[in-house]
């Protein structure tokens, strides 16, 4: 008999999703379904989504799910995790959600060391409303709110997530990834589930921030998405592990009496 | 059980944690913080308990709002701009239908006002406060006692109608202490389905308010409508005091109340049959029990310490059968007895 190798994660329901075609939260979803579906905890998993294109995240998942209000979802899961700590609970946030709006809350979580996992897509623009300028929205981007480009003077700068959470006491792992390409996407996947580990390990707050890809609003093909995130967004943005205290973390688990 | 002397603020938070609430989030914020302290102190010997300092009220009530999806009995608290920002994660609560508690002890406003004593927040309260078709059960003690047992009795309606209650108390009965009896709490009912704990081998469960199909969300819609119709009829509280001979009927909730009885106490001593009519729900406003009232008593006297927020729904109750006279100190300003017996003096005088 054939050796399947490939199928539909059981993580995820079988509807079709309504993200656009090339967006990168279709990958991002199977990723960590995937996960889910490989380390055996869809019964144990909740997930917060977030207000954005993901708001509708508890379609596609087959795992408990509650939605947060924009920006809200770490204090959220911070409370769903401290009430039943043997689940696995994660946040999926986008870059205004994280960023902008919801970045008290994300921040707060993280430097409480709370036992969650935030799964970040930025993709430097708000998607779900049409294409305004997010937090992480590059210098000189073209958006429907910086229409001659995002300046300084007046916008600010694009906010680095990964290198600001890594900086605080009570985070654990942080990785910055990118879905541009098929490596990228196998490093993306290695990633979350490191940071689901760490979560079932009990060793504090993991972040995985996604460089992804949003072909409608940045008025590009799919491949000409992924060369931008390779040639200029992960400029900005370089992925790589920012925190890993994992060892670490273990080690003074396994001190404690 | 004993009588112990506590102040209200510390009342809230024994009755909740006696009530089961085992998760409590909040921002400290005058005239409430006792309450937050209470909680940090007790929430730890408690089983299970969860207490979390929250970095803002906005990170609070979401906080309870996802301890109270897992099943959790939940609280949060603070005072008037603090329940300002909560009031995105009140309106959410009531969309997602989640069970939680919210105690505003009010002070001054509007804005950051001051941190006496006040009655200004009853629109906000009463109305929803955030966005949206939506109720919240208020409901307004005002004795130490009424506390404890109120709070009590706001987590099982919390939990029967999977709704948000508020408790509107103020300065004033925050920081009071009395001597109050702690009574026996009922066991909980709140059935499983409605617990989001992970599908384990089942279904996967999903709690949202978003219904991007106009004709399922008009239909949440009315089935949130349906349900506050059911709390409307069946859970108005309120206290008649002294009205059986009164000639004109003092209307007044909380401390506001606990003045009229004082007042009412002088204006009787002279001679003045005067009574009181105190809500303790305010949503639902206990109308038609008003109304009612207005077939022997045709003189009202709204009283509150706000400049007059609670008199629209006694407008709406009374339906212009009955005259409605309105005294108010807002903005923290507390009157005396013997203040409120005066101005009651002169209409009683003038109604002749």
């Amino acid at each position: 008999m054939a050796k399947i190798v490939f199928k539909h994660p059981q993580s995820l329901k079988e509807n079709i999703y309504h993200y656009c075609p090339g967006c990168g939260h279709s990958i991002v979803h199977r990723l960590v379904a995937e996960v889910i579906d490989e380390m055996g905890i869809r019964g144990i998993t909740i997930g917060v989504p977030p207000a954005g294109c993901a708001v509708l995240a508890y379609n596609y998942f087959d795992v408990d799910m509650i939605e947060a209000p924009h920006g809200r979802g770490p204090a959220m899961a911070s409370a769903i995790k401290r009430c039943l700590p043997d689940r696995v609970v994660f946040s999926y946030q986008g870059d205004g959600d994280l960023a902008a709006i919801g970045i008290a809350e994300s921040l707060h979580a993280a430097n409480r060391g709370e036992n969650i996992t935030v799964i970040f897509i930025n993709n430097a623009v708000y998607g779900m409303t049409g294409g305004q300028m997010a937090p992480t929205t590059l210098l000189n981007q073209r958006t429907t709110t910086s229409p001659a480009g995002r300046k300084k003077e007046l916008d600010g700068h694009p906010v680095k997530v990964s290198e600001i959470f890594s900086q605080l006491g009570g985070t654990t792992y942080i990785e910055r990834c990118s879905v541009s390409s098929p490596a990228g996407v196998n490093k993306t996947k290695k990633a979350i589930r490191k940071a689901f580990q760490c979560q079932i390990d009990g060793l504090g707050f993991s972040m995985v921030e996604i460089l992804s890809l949003c072909p409608t609003n940045w008025k590009m093909s799919s491949i000409d998405s992924c060369k931008w995130i390779d040639d200029v967004l992960s400029k900005e943005f370089p992925p790589g592990i920012y925190k890993d205290n994992i060892a670490e973390a273990k080690n003074t688990a396994e001190a404690a009496p | 059980m004993n009588k112990v002397l506590m102040s209200g603020n510390n009342v809230i938070a024994e009755a909740a944690i006696r009530a089961g609430c085992r998760f409590y989030a909040g921002y400290p914020i005058t005239p409430q913080n006792e309450l937050t302290e209470y909680m940090a102190e007790h929430m730890r010997n408690a089983e299970s308990g969860v207490f979390i300092q929250s970095e803002s009220e906005v990170a609070a009530i979401n906080m309870i709002a996802g301890a109270a999806a897992t099943g959790v009995r939940v609280m949060t608290s603070s005072s008037s701009p603090g329940i300002s920002l909560k009031q995105e994660g009140i309106s959410s609560m009531a969309a997602c239908e989640l069970p939680g508690i919210i105690v505003n002890i009010m002070r001054g406003g509007p804005g950051l006002g001051n941190i006496r004593p006040s009655q200004g927040d009853y629109f906000q309260a009463t109305r929803g406060g955030g966005h949206g078709d939506y109720r919240t059960i208020v409901i307004a003690p005002a004795t130490g006692q009424e506390l404890a047992d109120l709070t009590m009795d706001a987590f099982d309606l919390a939990d029967k109608y999977r709704t948000p209650v508020m408790i509107l108390a103020d300065g004033m009965m925050g920081q009071m202490m009395e001597p109050v009896i702690f009574k026996k709490p009922t066991p909980r009912q709140y059935p499983e389905k409605f617990m989001l704990r992970g599908a384990g081998t089942g279904k996967s469960k999903f709690i949202r308010g978003l219904l991007l199909d106009p004709i399922d969300s008009e239909e949440h819609n009315w089935k949130l409508a349906r349900k506050y119709e059911v709390i409307t009829k069946n859970e108005t509280l309120h206290e008649e005091h002294r009205v059986d001979d009164a000639d004109l009927v003092i209307v007044a909730y909380g401390t506001a109340a606990r003045i009229a009885k004082g007042a009412i106490k002088r204006l009787r001593d002279h001679g003045m049959k005067v009574g009181l009519f105190r809500p303790i729900t305010l949503w639902p406003f206990p109308e038609l029990k008003l109304r009612a009232l207005s077939a022997k008593v045709k003189d009202y006297l709204v009283f509150e310490m706000s400049t007059g927020q609670m008199l629209e729904d006694v407008r709406l109750a009374l339906q212009g059968y009955a005259n409605i006279e309105f005294h108010g100190r807002p903005g923290g300003a507390v009157p005396t007895p013997a203040e409120l017996a005066n101005v009651v003096a002169k209409i009683y005088d003038r109604k002749d």
